[in-house]
Parts: structure tokens; sequence; C-alpha cells
């Protein structure tokens, strides 16, 4: 594993580019900041000079009592070790504008697309710079300081109404049409034409060929969803076809948004957690982790170490289930109707009983606690995980791989179709198993390990083809190796206690910010937290591992046909309520 | 040879389907009932089960462990004459703590002296509102609000619940988290222990 401290690359890059990047002297901020006019040339020193090649996070953040915004990248080596954080600010005045880093990073695609729609930094040189979660027509930018939303009450949780003279009160009495929509001046629903669609065709519009009589010919579009049973969920593609072939591709998300971050500024930093497991609702524990494991790095608290043993064992279970019920899926989208998926469910069904015995619930778990977790497993509880994990999970895991893995039927659909190369794959910042089925041996839990993954004997399974066969199979490798994880964690789990931390429900956490990340089962789940000593997080930002993997869906489709699409889809492995939180 | 891989998968769901009917016969054989009985539903979800895997709701239901959590309520002690002695001191935690926000208290005043006593005049839960997150049980120093176990509470309208709605006597705590219920009886009375020896302690101290 390559480590370079990170403190050699801050005077680098500083001497580097003297005068337009400086350290970020902040107290409880680290990176740098860099010159906006610079920003495209530091960037692409970063990538070809320094080598960070995965760009993971963009990030904007309204820093409304300075009157400025920022906006804050995460690069990363795919090799391994620490990462680099540097930031551009821009004054707070309209219009407020980054350069844009997609042609050095085309990762950031959809991530600037989002920083554009809930902050309104437009970055210039976007080729498609829409909103993305927001609909058009939507007037403001939500994630404004200085915006309110609709059943506003105030600015911070817990609310005055509440207590000690509850004004009770149900919330649809503010009746809908007066305080629930904000509609535009001038603006009457009657007679309102939606853009979106013109502005999202007008984006296919290149693929216009002109033939050989000099006629112009549209291609066709077809639009996958959004309500699809194939999509996971409300997504849509935008596809246009040539043939039964796809020339391009836009992916239109956004259908279950629910402004996640805005109300995660809103809340306590406790009260997050319960709200991270709406995120990826098939693994609630791997999102506590990774919002815990953020809260931690900025209040610098220690984790009490049979918890973090807990921790460990409740996030491989998850990727357990999440990639069994993967699998099941997968062959449901290719037509193997519910065989495989019922066999999955099965061992879900055990595995969510284990998370309901410790935790109180099978999917919201709401488990971690900063500091540690809510409570101590149970002894027969544990009795029931090391069942699963010595003896039913290996012998259901090499049934599952009996039924499929040589069926030549699968064998012939997948083999072959190609999904991702390595390259491609690290430029538009997809991580997880897609990655590593692509021959690119990236796994947080290794390259940048957390918690005590660095405690235990696994490999990082890894495969090198980047096609559909690959990417179906690397998912039973990691379920071994998070076996193998498993049954060190099992046995190695010391005695003691499980918070360092005295249980309060109001934690003080220091200005500052932080960046938490982890290996969620779907790729690089992280959370970036911005405090201001407050009770309330200042910046809530989640990196959700779905979201930016769908940017490398148009080059994943294009040149593949129609029907693959689906189980190309499907390979990504979204959760809608990840991707559009 | 082109097939093998079709005809192992055919044999894994081949065993399943045998597996459907060996256990249900090795159950009749011993006389025993795999449905319908709470020995069969524990047996199916266990770490040996195989075979059906279903379970028939509502006729046969899944066996909920203790910390199983859905929808908060308020606990009361039985006093005499059947008093309800809410254990609630209207302090506010939970009302602080809830993360959609969706508890009302209203704490009551003395009305001779103004001064807030510790009892709420009303409580509301807003339970279409509520995440069923558990902070309220979680952070209650009085354990005065539990987490239930009933999560039948389909409805045609709106649920808000009351204080009347929410009380429920703590013999029914007792009953649905026995493990939870002595723990916490026990810190109670290893508490008032406490109070009482300082008192003690404080009384010789002021009489030496």
């Amino acid at each position: 594993m390559m480590t370079t401290p990170a403190s050699t690359t801050t005077i680098d890059l500083v001497q580097r580019f003297p005068g337009s990047v400086s350290a970020d002297t902040r107290p409880g901020y680290s990176g740098f900041i860099v010159e906006k006019d610079k920003l495209v040339e530091v960037a692409t020193a970063i990538r070809d000079e320094f080598g960070f090649d995965l760009l993971t996070a963009v990030t904007g953040v309204d820093y409304l009592p300075e009157n400025k915004m920022e906006v804050v990248y995460h690069a990363y080596k795919t090799t391994g070790g620490p990462g680099l954080c540097f930031k551009v600010q821009v004054p707070r005045e309209d219009p407020v504008e980054v350069p844009s880093l997609i042609h050095i990073y085309p990762g950031v695609d959809l991530q600037e697309r989002e920083a554009w729609d809930l902050l309104g930094i437009k970055f210039t040189g976007h080729p498609d710079l829409r909103r993305i979660l927001m609909w058009e027509g939507f007037e403001g930018h939500p994630l404004r300081k200085d915006w309110k939303e609709a059943f506003y009450e105030e600015d911070a949780k817990p609310f005055k109404s509440r207590w000690p003279d509850g004004k009770f009160y149900m919330a649809e009495d503010n009746t809908p049409l007066k305080d629930n929509l904000n509609f535009p001046q001038n603006f009457d629903p009657e007679k309102w034409i939606p853009e979106d669609d013109q502005m999202l065709y007008q984006s296919l519009k290149r693929y216009t060929v002109k033939n050989e009589e000099g006629l112009e010919t549209d291609r066709i579009v077809v639009n996958m969803g959004p309500q699809h049973p194939s999509t996971h969920g409300v997504f849509r593609a935008a596809i246009t076809l040539d043939g039964e072939t796809i020339v391009g591709l836009k992916p239109v998300v956004g259908y279950l948004h629910r402004n996640h971050d805005k109300i995660g500024e809103r809340n306590t930093f406790l009260q997050n957690m319960p709200f991270t497991d709406r995120l990826d609702y098939f693994n609630s524990m791997s999102n506590n982790f990774g919002y815990a494991i953020a809260v931690e790095k900025l209040m610098n608290i220690p984790v009490a170490e049979r918890a973090d043993y807990i921790r460990v064992i409740m996030a491989e279970l998850s990727r357990i289930q999440n990639h069994l019920v993967f699998i099941g899926m997968l062959l449901n989208d290719l037509g193997a109707m519910y065989t495989p998926a019922l066999y999955a469910f099965e061992e879900r069904e055990l595995i969510l009983d284990i998370f309901e015995a410790v935790s109180g619930a099978r999917m919201m778990c709401n488990y971690l606690r900063f500091g540690g977790v809510v409570r101590d497993i149970p002894e027969d509880v544990m009795q029931k995980i090391k069942d699963m994990v010595f003896e039913r999970l290996p012998a259901k895991t090499d049934e599952m791989d009996r039924l499929l893995s040589e069926n030549e039927v699968l064998v012939s659909r997948l083999k072959g179709v190609k999904v991702l190369d390595a390259e491609t794959a690290i430029k538009y910042s997809v991580t997880g198993p897609v990655l590593r089925a692509a021959g690119v041996p990236y796994d947080l839990r290794r390259a940048d390990p957390y918690s005590v993954y660095d405690r235990f004997d696994f490999d990082v399974a890894v495969r090198q083809n980047g096609d559909m066969y690959d990417n179906y199979a690397i998912r039973l490798d990691e379920i071994r190796q998070s076996l193998r994880i498993l049954e060190q964690a099992v046995k190695g789990i010391p005695q003691g206690p499980i918070n360092s931390q005295k249980p309060q429900y109001q934690v003080r956490v220091p200005a500052g910010e932080a960046y938490g990340r982890i290996e969620s089962p779907k790729g690089e789940l992280a959370f970036y937290v911005v405090s201001n000593g407050k009770p309330n997080p200042w910046r809530y930002h989640v990196r959700p591992a779905s979201f930016v993997n769908i940017t490398a869906l148009e080059e994943m489709c294009i040149g593949t046909k129609i029907a693959d699409f689906v189980a190309l889809l499907g390979m990504l492995d979204i959760v809608m309520g990840e991707l559009d939180r | 040879m082109y097939g093998k891989g079709i005809l192992k998968g055919l044999g894994v769901t081949w065993k399943r389907f045998w597996n459907t009917y060996i256990d249900d016969i090795a159950w009749l054989i011993r006389g025993k009932k795999r449905y319908y009985t709470e020995e069969g539903v524990k047996h199916r979800s266990s770490k040996n089960t195989r075979g059906i895997f279903t379970v028939q709701y509502p006729e046969e239901r899944l066996i909920l462990p203790e910390e199983a959590r859905y929808l908060p309520f308020l606990v009361y002690d039985e006093g005499e004459n059947g008093k309800k002695e809410v254990r609630c001191t209207s302090c506010g935690i939970c009302a602080k703590v809830c993360p959609p926000q969706c508890i009302w208290i209203v704490r009551s005043n003395d009305p001779n002296t103004g001064r807030p006593i510790p009892e709420p005049t009303e409580f509301f839960i807003d339970a279409d509102i509520c995440m069923n997150c558990g902070f309220c049980a979680e952070y209650c120093p009085f354990d005065a609000i539990i987490m239930d176990h009933d999560f039948e509470i389909a409805s045609y309208s709106r649920n808000v619940y009351n204080m009347e709605k929410l009380l429920k006597p703590a013999s029914y705590y007792r009953s649905i988290r026995p493990e939870n219920y002595a723990r916490n009886e026990a810190e109670r009375k290893a508490k008032e222990e406490a109070k009482a020896a300082k008192a003690a302690g404080a009384q010789k101290a002021t009489a030496a």
C-alpha cells in the first residue's frame, strides 16, 4: 500500500503554483485554496503530475456569513493512500461562477450539475448544465442558506413549538396549495409547458446525422422509465437509438428527491443518524458507519474497540445480503424470474433477523452512535451470527455459485458484453465492485483503511475483463472475502465497553470540516460534514456511490444494444433512495 | 460438455424442491407441527431452515426480538385504586431529540405558584410522521417512553396519538420487554438506594 504523507504534497502544491495556491489555514480545515482562474491548470497538475486520478467528490458549500461560496474537491489515488482536498472560493454574488473540471475529470458531470441545481454555482464550460434533482422551472437553489422551504418552521431543530408549550398542529393543516407550493411570479400551472423535456432532448440532438442524400435524420428517442420494472425504482433514461444500437443516453433522476442535505442541516448531528438509514435502504448499517466516521473525525474521539468490531460485523453482513440480492435481482432483470432472487432473499431474511435483534429494526437500523454502537450484541444473537458465518452462508454462497456461474445460458449472455474498462471507470469516478471488476484493485478497506479493517486478513476481490460476467462474479468473490473478514471478526471480538462516550442526546462538535468515507457495497459512500460549533451541521453532504456511478452510464451503454441497457443498469446496482436523496 | 452448467443448476433447484418435503415429512413422523406453531416458526427462521421458508401472516407470526421497535408509548405505574402514575416528567428530552419533531408536550404548571410541575398535561405523537428511530426511548432518563411492539396500526385516517392513547401500564412494558424492564428496575432500585444512603449520610453529618 502506498502511503504518501499528506504534508509532502502540501508543500509541493504550494511551491508548484506560488501565488495561486495556498494552504487552508482555517481552524479545523485542511487542504488548499486554489485561485479560481488557475483551477483548471492546478487540477490538471494534480491529475497528471501528482497522480490523483480519482476525483471522488465535488461539494458546494454556502458560507453565508462570509458572503462566499466554496467548491470542495476530494481527489484520491487509485493506488491507495490519503487524498488531496482542494477548494475554490468565489464571492457570493450573482452569478457564482467556477470553471468546470469536466474535461479533466469527466466524473464530475452529475456532481457539478447537482451543485448548480442545489446551490446555484455556475460551472463555466460544462456542456450540459441543467438542473438534476429539482425539476426544471423550480425557483431558487434550495441548499442556499437563505432559501426557505415550504413548511419552514425554524432554522434548526429542535423546534420551539414542541416543548414546553406543545402547540400541536397537523402538517397538512398548512394547506398544500397555500404554503406547500412556492410558484414563481406570474406563474399559471394551467398554461405551463415543462421545458425540461425539451432541454433534455436538446442535449441528445447532437446525434442528428446527415445521410448520403443530405437528408437530416433524427434518431429515435426511447424513454426507459421512470416507471419501468427494470430500473429499480423511479429512474428514467432517455436513450437515442440508431436501429437497436444506443448512440446517446441521458439519465434523468430526482423523482425521489427530498433534499436530504437540507434536512441534514436542520437536524442536530445525532438526529441525522436515522436519516442516513434511508439513503441506501439495503445497507443502513453501512450508511450509519460512514456518517459516524465523518462526525467522529470532526469530534476527534476514539471508538470503543468492541464497537469497532461490531461495526465491521454489521457492515460485512449487510454487504453479503446486498450482493446476494444483487445477483438475484440481476437475474430477474435478465429474465430468470425469481428463482435466484428468492434464494437470495432467504439469506437476506436471516441476516435481517440479526439486524432486528441487535438494533430493533430490519432495515432502518439506526444502530451506530458517535464513539460506538447503541447496544451490545446479545449472547444468543452472537451465536446466530457465528452459525450463519461459519455454516450457512458459505454453503449458500457455494449453492448460488453452482446454480448460476457455469450456466451456459447465463454465461453466453454475460461474457464479453463490456461494462467498463479500467481507464474509463477511473475517469468517470466509478467506485466499488464495478471498478474492481475492471481490474483496478481499489477498495477503501485496503486503500485507505478505516475502523479496524487493517487488522483483518483478506484479499481485495478483483477481476480483469470488466465485462458483465466479471461484474457478476466479483460479487460472489466479495461475499467470500466478507465471510473471511467476518470469521476473523467474530473470533477476535474483544470484550469491553461498546461506546467510548457517555450517551448524550446533544453532542458537542468543534468547528471544522471532515470527509468520512467507507467502502459501501455499492462503492464509495462519503459524508462531507462542516461544523461551525453549533449543534447543527453547517453543511452536510452525502456523496452516494450510486449517484456518481451513473455518470458512467452513457459511456457504458453507447455502442451496445438496447436490450443490454437493462442488464448494464443492473450492473451498477443503483438504489434510488441514495441516488435521489 | 455443453449443458453441464445448466444441469448443475437444475440439480440445485431439484434439491431445493425435495427439501420442501423432507422437513415436512420428518416433522410429521415426529408428530410435531411445522406450521401454525411457535416452534415451527422458530425452526423456519433458524440457521437450519430448509424447504418452505415463508410465514403465513396473519395466521402465523414471526417472533419479535425484544429490541424490536415500533412507535413509542408512555408508561404509567399502577398506583393505589388504579391511579395512573405517569412516569413522564415532561422534561422535553424526547421532544428535543426527535429527528422528525413529531412529539409535542404541554408541560403543566402549578395553578397556585405558576411553577412547572413534573407531569405533562398533554402529550401528542404524530404517528404518521414518526420514523420509529427509538431515540426518545433511548434518551429518556425516566424510562417513561418505550418503543412498542404493536405494528398493526393501519387505519383509514391520520394517526395522531394523544396522552390517552399513548398511556400503557408498566405491566405491558414488562410483558413485551422483560429483559429491559428488569434492567431498568434494577437501575431504579440502585438509584433509590444510593439516594437513601446519601440522605442517611447527610442526616448523620448534620447529627454529628
